[in-house]
């Protein structure tokens, strides 16, 4: 029989106000007893809809009935089938919005916390390097090592393809590495990912820049006879308020940089990080709770202000949560419209209108109205967390690259670009979005690579 | 690791730096920079190159000990190496059509002053080069600056070295001698391209400054670099560092560039 619990068995956490003084994990992950509670949870449908919210598809039921039967390793092997990461993916999925939104346990209750249980397996089963495969003579060359780029690295390499990864910064994994902080997504399991694709003969190059270091040409005159480019979306958006130069005001991503590429957290790092008493974000993504609860930790008070209401705010709900229990304040229906400086040129304030919610935009989403109504607030330091859009340094470098009015890159259903041979996937096809996202994207664009290389073998 | 072929200390807060960067040096343009993060904890550092030989697959980059990262970096010995390198980064510098350019460089600007005057000099065009320095012991690149320029003026703000005074005293000496120039690049402290700007919107002469504002990664993704120029704002890193000096906003850099350096923490209870 079935547990028929209607709530997901609770994750064990650090308690809030001890998390804010550390940088370790939030969430604990299940003890065996908690898993198999949950595990137990799971009613086996027929027709399995939790698979077909994923977007790669992993087969959810089956994994669960494996960890039941105790078998980890079982399961791990069925996730990994469809999903190389589900250490990261465990962690960072928003499981809401996809496999748990189908799963019929959330009729009257709440969905089977997929997502907890994928990660008990990524992190309890036996370690196991994949065998490198036989090499089938091709190479392929990816850009940026980020989820995109790291899942179309593995299928790839899983195929024979020689695969080659370039990284501008000194470190690979992407937002994985500079965006997502430690206590969400400890940095060892960005490591141990990596370690799996140095061992299916995976060559990672950091340090160069395609574009600027190399180009697309230097590249296709290497040999590469396909390349895979998902260099993510990195430009920072800003509001065009007064002040936002001032010093003090930070795009989310200088801070989380700062902080998690850099480790500027840690004493022994020489990265500085800016010392504030009162922070404002401004955002309601999860980019904004990660730079939110990084300033938490690393300075005193800190307020989110958002333009619309909580029931809008893009964020994982288990992220605002989190949020709270670190005793952030919540600030939304507000809107800066200035920012105060001193006579120095730092921050001293902002200024805030206050909204009100209009009719849905295309999305289904209330809009924020202005009122017209002004309030001060005191702060030392701002964070814009608004956004990003995609880096225009390739393109401007490769005028047969094609891009849309966003300036994101145009590909076809087979996720190949206007270059032929190249294909793109992930933030820099879609706009900012999720790591799973591009997960399936960049397996996607693996699986059109493969065909169009080796057409005989499909 | 990237190999330092060369490290040669040129006074006693500034050391040269030559790298085995084949890539880079491939590539690399006048005006362009590089970011060197030593190793694992130190903070990644840009700099302009200041020389490039595609041949032996080398550059240099001159570094000013100021913060502990760059005084880490000068005490680098000739076999040591660093960790990562990474670039070339930004636009190069456009020097149109000029073919009268005064160069100027303060301090450790020298060290880009004289590969820019070098460009210009390369082109064919008419290079007078002023150089300014706080004292005689501070001076670099004095016999390499010599060679290049048509007219080679040495300034210091003590008299220890060539005339008493500033770079800009120098500037309006030339301008009122009756020099015409289409082209002024300047390179060194904020305050003195700042004057030297002064100088030359006066005289309506089109003004080159290169930017070095706090950055992280050097390709637009931090967005610490933002500076306000001709009323808009931009990212160096990717729109510079070179700019039309007499568009940028120097003091809001001043200000920017001083970030880490003081505490403007607000007092909490006013924070409700």
């Amino acid at each position: 029989m079935p547990n028929m619990q209607n709530e997901k068995t609770p994750m064990p956490l650090q308690e809030g106000l001890v998390r804010i003084t550390n940088f370790e994990e939030v969430a604990l992950g299940y003890t065996e007893e908690q898993m198999i509670n949950e595990a137990d949870r799971c009613l086996h449908c027929v027709n399995h809809p939790c698979t077909a919210g994923c977007p790669v598809s992993v087969m959810i039921p089956d994994f669960i009935q494996a960890l039941k039967q105790g078998k980890i390793d079982e399961a791990y092997g069925i996730i990994t089938r469809t999903n190389s990461f589900p250490t990261i993916c465990g962690r960072v999925c928003p499981q809401e919005n996809q496999c748990e939104k189908n799963c019929v346990r959330g009729i009257r209750g709440e969905a089977v916390a997929i997502g907890r249980l994928e990660r008990y397996v990524a992190d309890h089963h036996t370690p196991v390097y994949p065998e490198k495969p036989q090499p089938n003579g091709m190479k392929v060359a990816i850009v940026g090592s980020g989820p995109a780029g790291l899942a179309c690295a593995a299928d790839l390499a899983k195929e024979g393809f020689a695969v080659t990864i370039y990284e501008a910064l000194h470190e690979a994994g992407g937002v994985l590495r500079y965006g997502i902080p430690e206590f969400r997504l400890p940095k060892r399991i960005v490591d141990e990912q990596l370690d799996q694709l140095k061992h299916l003969g995976v060559a990672i190059e950091t340090n160069v820049i395609i574009g600027k270091t190399l180009t697309m040409q230097e590249l296709e005159d290497e040999g590469f006879q396909a390349v895979f480019i998902g260099s993510g979306a990195g430009l920072p958006k800003f509001m065009g308020i007064p002040g936002e130069t001032a010093a003090g005001v930070f795009s989310a991503n200088e801070v989380l940089t700062r902080v998690n590429l850099m480790k500027a957290y840690r004493e022994d790092h020489l990265t500085p990080y800016y010392q504030s008493n009162h922070t404002i974000v401004v955002g309601g993504g999860n980019v904004a709770m990660d730079a939110a609860r990084c300033a938490r930790r690393l300075g005193k008070k800190v307020t989110i202000v958002y333009r619309r209401s909580l029931a809008e705010m893009p964020a994982r709900k288990e992220e605002v949560e989190h949020a709270m229990d670190e005793d952030i304040t919540f600030m939304t229906l507000h809107n800066p419209v200035e920012i105060y400086k001193d006579e120095k040129g730092f921050v001293k304030g902002v200024k805030l209108e206050k909204m009100e919610l209009g009719e849905p935009d295309e999305r289904g989403r209330r809009s924020p109205v202005p009122t017209g109504e002004m309030i001060d607030l005191v702060c030392d330091c701002v964070i814009m967390a608004l956004g990003t859009s995609s880096n225009p340094l390739l393109v401007r470098s490769e005028p047969r690259l094609q891009t849309n009015a966003r300036g994101c890159l145009v590909v076809n259903e087979e996720q190949e670009t206007t270059m032929k041979n190249v294909y793109a996937g992930g933030d820099a096809v879609s706009g900012a979005a999720t790591v799973i996202l591009a997960l399936g994207a960049g397996k996607k664009a693996a699986a059109s690579i493969i065909k169009a290389l080796t057409p005989n073998k499909a | 690791m990237v190999e330092i072929l060369e490290a040669r200390v040129l006074n006693p807060q500034i050391t040269l730096l030559k790298l085995k960067a084949e890539r880079i040096a491939k590539k690399v343009q006048p005006g362009q920079f590089v970011i060197l993060h030593q190793d694992e904890k130190a903070e990644r550092i840009p700099l302009t190159i200041a020389d490039s030989d595609p041949q032996e697959g080398t550059i240099t980059v001159i570094v000013q000990a100021a913060g502990e990262s760059t005084k880490r970096l000068c005490a680098l010995k000739t076999g040591d190496s660093i960790r990562d390198v990474v670039g070339p980064l930004g636009q190069a510098t456009d020097f149109g059509e000029a073919q009268n350019i005064c160069v100027i460089g303060g301090g450790v600007g020298c060290a880009i002053a004289y590969p820019s005057a070098k460009a210009c000099h390369q082109r064919g065009a008419h290079v007078d080069l002023i150089a300014g320095f706080k004292n005689e012991s501070l001076v670099i690149l004095k016999e390499e600056m010599t060679a290049i320029a048509d007219e080679f003026t040495l300034i210091s703000d003590d008299g220890s070295t060539g005339k008493q005074g500033f770079v800009t005293d120098a500037l309006k000496e030339k301008l009122e001698q009756g020099k015409k120039y289409d082209l002024v690049i300047a390179i060194g402290p904020i305050i003195m391209m700042k004057m030297v700007c002064k100088v030359t919107e006066a005289a309506g002469i089109k003004t080159l400054v290169s930017l070095n504002p706090i950055m992280i990664d050097g390709t637009g993704m931090c967005g610490g670099c933002r500076v306000t120029v001709g009323g808009k704002v931009k990212f160096a890193c990717v729109d510079g560092p070179d700019f039309d000096g007499h568009q940028v906003d120097f003091d809001e850099l001043m200000q920017r560039n001083r970030t880490y350096m003081e505490d403007h923490r607000c007092h909490l209870e006013e924070a409700k």
